[in-house]
């Protein structure tokens, strides 16, 4: 049984392909049910994720199913072969086994660590096992992967680490605060950096944001893309009162906020923490505001250097998480080795099965009647005689396991029962 | 029994250690809750003990230091497990447990008085006065582990290093309610400890007050606390200052409790309870 992975991801392929490459997933159904139907795909899996397209196969015929992949690709609409030759890898047995961890532990990802990858394999998987394209080989693996990943994500610190500048904010602001749930935020000005940063604070649970801007009208239009309200600049002393996160992002040449304002806001709001981001060069806010009890400035700097030591961090994170893929790979590849021995086992059966019903035939022809007891005696005896002979060999099948070299005791025991007549001319010649 | 129960104690307090210590370190969510059943079945040996200890003499003894540590001990245990299932801050255990399991050692460690214990201290009321003290002295000790964990905390967040720590504590406003639930609990048992101990004083010895060494540490912890209860509610003293307050008042406290027994003397002191044989 060999595994087969095809596909193309962010490194080898443009946005442009590998958007319209997602587009199949539209009609994944149709998908199975076409390559469900060929011989040399036995169990198959399509997931697509946001930056990568993959399908991954147990095949008796690797070469046949690699090609059947392959022009699965090609025959969808819009797409040109050249461009996709370029584009594919081909993943086989132990490669296919890893690079699916990976995929699925985050190692593969434009941004290591990110957590949402695991969900969308999930998903495909599930997506396979309705339109029954698995069976028990990808079943088995798509369950370790899943276990993999869990267990990367458990034993490293791969997705601690917040790796984005507002990501980070929203990281420090969890520390401070414990939750964001609730708190209010204000914008002052609305660079790019500041929006990504309210996103992720709506994302958390942030409860009011406010918008402060120099021209009101853009404020309000701001505010009432993010669902929130809009005030003038020269409000924003006022609105400290209120406000738990301050994302400052203006083009202001001179400090929009000092030391003493914030002091003397401090007491009116009965020092509850105050946490301010100031992501504007020149800074829009007095670095002094930072030694005030329970007020925290960072400014795009502080920020950078955290997002930068968190890089490194991931990296070393991830050094450790390969280790444990490898790992894996090789606990699940011996089990798949394990696979390989059954329809030994079954033939050898079959042909201890034959020999018995031809020799007892033979037999019970040469005795003449006997009564039905006498016969089924004959039967059991036969039978006993047979199972006790391919007791050992079976034994030493499934655990004999020559540990460089697999399947040299499989070829062994096929040879000496003769299990394929018609290839033993081949092997004595490769001999 | 002899001292099989504190043995068993013991042994549960520092297995606790070692799993809540694991859990700081390694941040497995099974270590921290093996900690917490590990120091639940001390505290049941630990209750046991006590109790078999005050059945058999007839009152609560906590006559000698050793004594008494091996009360605090169990209030600081029942205390801090009460918090924890109310108010999960976890890594306070890191902390709570090997003090816990130091202490049970203490009691070990130090001479067990011998002698006639006074009879003034065998007195129901005068146990009523040290369970409160002690049990305010618990909650105060969590306050204080709570601050430590603050002013840790916010030094990483005020010169933005972030180190070995910043990942493995909670979160200001977490560390900072901690404070504050601890305050209210554990000053209203500690005023009570005061006013019971006293009210004793005026019935037993004809007077509220006689400027021991230990009433005037315990009265001037209590001053702080004060203020910091009522800073915190007047005018929103939090973080920081308030942490730094918990961390004073509860050096107070240690001295009120070790010191003034070891190197003042003074009719609250342990060796003055044993009148000698």
């Amino acid at each position: 049984m060999n595994l087969v992975l095809l596909g193309l991801n962010h490194k080898t392929a443009p946005v442009a392909l590998r958007e319209k490459l997602v587009g199949l997933v539209t009609d994944v159904a149709g998908a199975y049910e076409d390559l469900k139907a060929r011989p040399e795909l036995l169990e198959l899996v399509l997931y697509s994720t946001c930056n990568r397209v993959e399908t991954l196969c147990a095949t008796a015929e690797p070469e046949g199913a690699i090609s059947r992949l392959r022009a699965f690709f090609s025959n969808l609409p819009d797409i040109s072969s050249a461009e996709l030759e370029k584009s594919l890898y081909v993943h086989r047995d132990r490669d296919a086994v890893r690079h699916l961890f990976r995929v699925a532990a985050s190692l593969d990802s434009l941004v290591v660590g990110e957590p949402q990858i695991l969900g969308q394999i999930k998903e495909a998987y599930r997506q396979a096992a309705d339109n029954r394209a698995t069976g028990p080989i990808l079943n088995r693996l798509l369950h370790k992967t899943f276990s993999v990943a869990k267990r990367v994500r458990r034993e490293t610190g791969i997705g601690d680490y917040a790796v984005s500048i507002s990501y980070a904010a929203v990281t420090l602001g969890r520390k401070i605060f414990g939750s964001l749930a609730g708190k209010t935020a204000v914008l002052v000005g609305a660079g790019e950096m500041a929006e990504l940063a309210i996103e992720h604070l709506r994302g958390d649970g942030v409860g009011r944001i406010i918008i402060a801007n120099r021209t009101l009208e853009r404020g309000l239009q701001l505010a009432q893309r993010f669902g929130g309200e809009g005030v003038s600049l020269e409000e924003l002393a006022d609105q400290l009162l209120h406000a738990d996160i301050i994302i400052s992002s203006t083009g202001s040449p001179q400090y929009l906020l000092t030391r003493e304002q914030v002091k003397g806001v401090m007491r009116r709001r009965k020092h509850k923490p105050l946490f301010f981001i100031d992501i504007a060069v020149p800074r829009d806010l007095d670095p002094a505001i930072n030694d005030l009890d329970n007020v925290y400035l960072y400014n795009i700097d502080d920020l950078k250097e955290v997002v930068e030591t968190n890089w490194q961090r991931r990296h070393q994170e991830a050094a450790k998480a390969e280790r444990l893929v490898a790992e894996e790979t090789l606990k699940f590849l011996d089990w798949l080795e394990t696979l390989a021995v059954f329809p030994t086992i079954i033939s050898l059966k079959e042909k201890a099965d034959r020999i018995c019903e031809v020799e007892l035939d033979k037999t019970l022809r040469q005795l003449g009647p006997l009564t039905e007891e006498q016969r089924q005696a004959l039967e059991v005896l036969t039978h006993s005689i047979a199972q006790k002979l391919l007791h050992d060999p079976i034994i030493f099948l499934k655990g004999n396991q020559h540990p460089q070299r697999p399947t040299r005791d499989l070829d062994l025991v096929r040879r000496l029962f003769n299990l394929d007549p018609d290839r033993e001319a081949a092997f004595t010649e490769e001999e | 029994m002899g001292n099989a129960l504190i043995y068993l104690t013991l042994i549960a307090y520092f297995g606790a250690t070692g799993l809540w210590v694991g859990f700081f370190l390694a941040q497995r969510e099974n270590l921290c809750r093996g900690g917490a059943w590990l120091l639940g079945t001390g505290l049941f040996f630990h209750t046991v003990e006590l109790i078999y200890r005050t059945w058999a003499a007839g009152y609560l003894p906590v006559a000698t230091f050793g004594q008494a540590l091996l009360v605090s001990a169990w209030a600081l245990v029942a205390a801090f497990l009460i918090l924890y299932w109310l108010f999960p801050i976890k890594v306070l255990g890191a902390l709570t447990a090997p003090l816990a399991a130091l202490m049970v050692s203490g009691t070990l460690i130090l001479p067990q008085g011998q002698g006639a214990v006074s009879p003034l201290l065998q007195s129901l009321w005068l146990t009523f006065h040290i369970i409160l003290a002690l049990l305010g002295n618990a909650a105060l000790t969590l306050a204080f582990l709570g601050g430590i964990f603050y002013l840790v905390q916010e030094r990483q967040l005020k010169a933005k290093k972030f180190g070995f720590f910043y990942r493995r504590l909670p979160s200001l406003e977490q560390l900072d309610a901690l404070n504050y639930w601890c305050l209210t609990i554990g000053f209203p048992l500690l005023t009570g400890g005061i006013i019971s101990g006293s009210l004793y004083a005026q019935h037993v010895m004809g007077s509220f007050w006689r400027w021991d060494p230990k009433e005037i540490l315990t009265v001037f912890a209590w001053l702080i606390y004060a203020v910091l209860l009522h800073e915190r509610l007047a005018v929103g003293w939090r973080g920081r200052r308030a942490a730094l307050l918990a961390i004073c008042g509860f050096v107070v406290l240690v001295f009120a409790f070790v010191g003034a027994n070891l190197w003042f003397s003074g009719y609250h002191s342990f060796a003055s309870f044993l009148k000698q044989p």
